[in-house]
């Protein structure tokens, strides 16, 4: 049965229905807390949202573009896409959309020292960048696996000041330099903010993270009601924790003829061991603070997790993504490693636009997708980050030599 | 009366603060990890803390998570660590064991289910890392229904409302963290923890076990002065590793050698108020 509202999530006690919630240690209990009474204060603060707006317009470059892809949509022969062009933000993805939100609660909360976990590293680079910004000590987690297959963006990192740890526990993944900041935070807890790199983690942080990442959506819908006189058809987006694909959906949540689709990674298949896709292989559990869809083996151990983005590479997904999945409100498909490549090619070729490895999982739904479709039938897609990053992965996927 | 309470209740009559070692279930392999449990009393444990192994011990510094891992690695998990409460409580069925672990492979195995098969196995309580006050309502029941304790953990950040909130709902004992980090780490100031304990005591009668960060004898000497209890974990794990070879092979006495080492501690907590 379809619900009246989409939107009124978390509780008070940050579960959307038996997912999210607060599994952290009593350790951090407090400051959790602290965080999002700061937060619910911040965000009913003119001064707080009106200096938030402004770096967006200024810094960030927003609002990002609602962007017709025309020759796309020739090539595909269906559904009219759009893309939002969040690839041309400051830092090239929609991850310093919630840094600079979190930068400000921060401090304002008068911490002086900032944590974050990346994969990809995009994450990892919009918060080096946003503690430039504002001059605060920043210290970025990340898999010794991811750091050898992003290094230009862990170089990046180092330019802006920041510290990055290599992690070399279990899988020296995203999942691993989450445990590692987690450990950091603990043992911090007095001076240190998390800035949490998606719609995961302790409440209030997937429902913080959702409302910062909001702009994408709350844009997309006025543009494309300026461009095509009406709402899309079709919102897609590729989804690892999930925050790109939760601030396109979320302010059209209560529309109900759009159809909203998340694109999972499926890395070597779903029939695989070899994939990162929580929904479609996973089952509930807890792990990183909240309680959501894990991939874990019959004794609850959590599983490596396998896409050829590092930034989809993580065995969980945000609890409100596993809400919205059960709710039947939002569709999640997957793409395999070669699928993605296929699309981050074609993307390239067609529009002259390099799109991140994590947003070509979207593209690659979109390639099935769109020819199905009638000429009239409007596609948004969560254009999240560029691909400059991924050049080296792709040219190793399709045996060129750099 | 429950094994717990009952040893509590002994040692105040003998005028002394309990000894609790911890080892991880399995580490580095289910037989070795059981001669070393089995051998835990008569190295002077009073009561055990067995750690449960999980894939991301995110509070746990890395002498424990390389615990885990080892023990997973060698087919370790819930199921076996009740396997080996279930070979103890043969030859043993008064020293008190309590399971320390995180939520998600309880959750997995289903929590009433869980619940039952540790009483069954002669298991007296659980502490579960990543599930505070505000998450344990499910917990709660099942372990009542199935006459195990919930120990809660209260901190250095748990402020006086907190502290209150934690000690109603807790049973068995309380377990203080010394420090605010991660296992094996830094290590508090005596004075501190006597400060702490004191704190809690103004709001409980329930017992106060110690740990975090305490690595010697004498350090637990320090803390079996001003507590009811002292737990050491890290240290005892990090003996375990010590004696592996390069392919975590234990070496011929591992477990010999580490309840030696237990002993010594043992023998500081004894002799802490003599």
């Amino acid at each position: 049965m379809a619900l009246n509202t989409y939107t009124a999530g978390p509780d008070e006690r940050g579960h959307f229905g038996p997912y999210g919630g607060r599994y952290v240690s009593e350790t951090l209990m407090p400051l959790i807390l602290e965080v999002e009474a700061e937060y619910r204060k911040a965000v009913k603060d003119p001064a707080f949202l009106a200096e938030m707006d402004e770096l967006l317009r200024q810094y960030v470059g927003r609002p990002s573009p609602l962007y017709f892809a025309e020759r796309l949509t020739e090539h595909l022969g269906g559904a009219k896409i759009y893309l939002k062009r969040e690839d041309l933000n400051h830092t090239g993805a929609h991850k310093i959309n919630h840094a600079i939100g979190q930068i400000l609660l921060a401090r304002r909360m008068g911490k002086t020292r900032i944590i974050a976990e990346t994969g990809a590293g995009q994450h990892g680079v919009a918060t080096a960048t946003v503690c430039a910004r504002f001059g605060m000590e920043c210290e970025v987690f990340m898999g010794a696996v991811d750091i050898e297959r992003q290094k230009p963006n862990v170089f990046r990192m180092n330019l802006m000041g920041a510290k990055v740890h290599p992690v070399t526990s279990g899988s020296s993944t995203l999942k691993d330099a989450m445990n590692e900041a987690l450990r950091d935070w603990v043992t911090n807890v007095h001076n240190t903010f998390y800035l949490i790199g998606t719609v995961a983690g302790p409440h209030p942080y997937p429902m913080m993270v959702r409302d910062f990442q909001s702009v994408i959506g709350r844009e997309a819908r006025e543009q494309c009601l300026a461009q095509e006189g009406r709402l899309p058809d079709t919102l897609v987006a590729c989804v690892g924790g999930g925050s790109n694909a939760i601030g396109l959906f979320h302010p059209f949540l209560d529309d109900p003829d759009v159809e909203a689709v998340a694109v999972e990674a499926s890395g070597f298949g779903l029939d695989t061991d070899k994939t990162a896709a929580s929904i479609a292989g996973g089952s509930p559990g807890v792990l990183h603070g909240n309680r959501t869809y894990l991939l874990q083996t019959g004794e609850g151990q959590i599983e490596e997790a396998h896409s050829i983005s590092a930034g989809l590479d993580y065995p969980g997904i945000g609890p409100e993504h596993v809400w919205l999945h059960e709710q039947g409100r939002v569709t999640y498909a997957s793409a395999t490693d070669d699928e993605a490549v296929a699309a981050f090619k074609l993307l390239s070729e067609v529009e002259g636009i390099i799109p991140a490895l994590e947003t070509a999982h979207a593209l690659a739904h979109v390639q099935t997708l769109a020819p199905t479709l009638p000429k009239d039938h409007i596609i948004v897609v969560n254009l999240s980050g560029r691909g400059d990053k991924d050049i080296f992965t792709v040219a190793d996927a399709l045996g060129a030599d750099l | 009366m429950s094994r717990l309470t009952d040893r509590f209740i002994t040692l105040k009559a003998e005028g002394r603060a309990a000894f609790i070692p911890f080892i991880t279930g399995g580490d580095p392999d289910y037989a070795t990890s059981l001669d070393i449990l089995k051998g835990l009393p008569d190295a002077g444990a009073d009561i055990i803390e067995l750690g449960m192994p999980f894939s991301d011990p995110s509070a746990d510094g890395p002498a424990i998570d390389q615990a885990s891992q080892r023990a997973i690695k060698a087919g370790g998990g819930l199921t076996k660590t009740l396997d080996m409460v279930t070979e103890f409580r043969a030859g043993d069925s008064t020293t008190p064991i309590v399971l320390m672990g995180y939520f998600n492979p309880l959750l997995r195995y289903g929590i009433d289910a869980f619940c039952a098969a540790a009483a069954k196995a002669g298991v007296d309580g659980l502490i579960i890392v990543d599930l505070p006050p505000e998450e344990d309502a499910e917990l709660k029941g099942p372990l009542e229904k199935a006459g195990l304790h919930l120990i809660r953990l209260a901190t250095p950040t748990s402020n006086g409302e907190r502290l209150a909130r934690i000690a109603k709902g807790a049973s068995g004992f309380l377990y203080y963290v010394a420090v605010a980090g991660i296992t094996g780490q830094k290590s508090a100031e005596a004075s501190d923890i006597g400060a702490a304990v004191a704190r809690i005591r103004a709001v409980t009668d329930i017992p106060v076990a110690v740990g975090f960060g305490i690595k010697t004898p004498e350090a637990a000497a320090g803390v079996a002065r001003v507590a009811d209890a002292a737990v050491v974990g890290s240290a005892i794990v990090g003996e375990i590793a010590a004696r592996l070879d390069e392919n975590g092979t234990p070496r011929l006495n591992l477990a010999q050698e580490v309840l030696d080492f237990v002993a010594s501690l043992a023998k500081g907590v004894k002799g802490a108020r003599a």
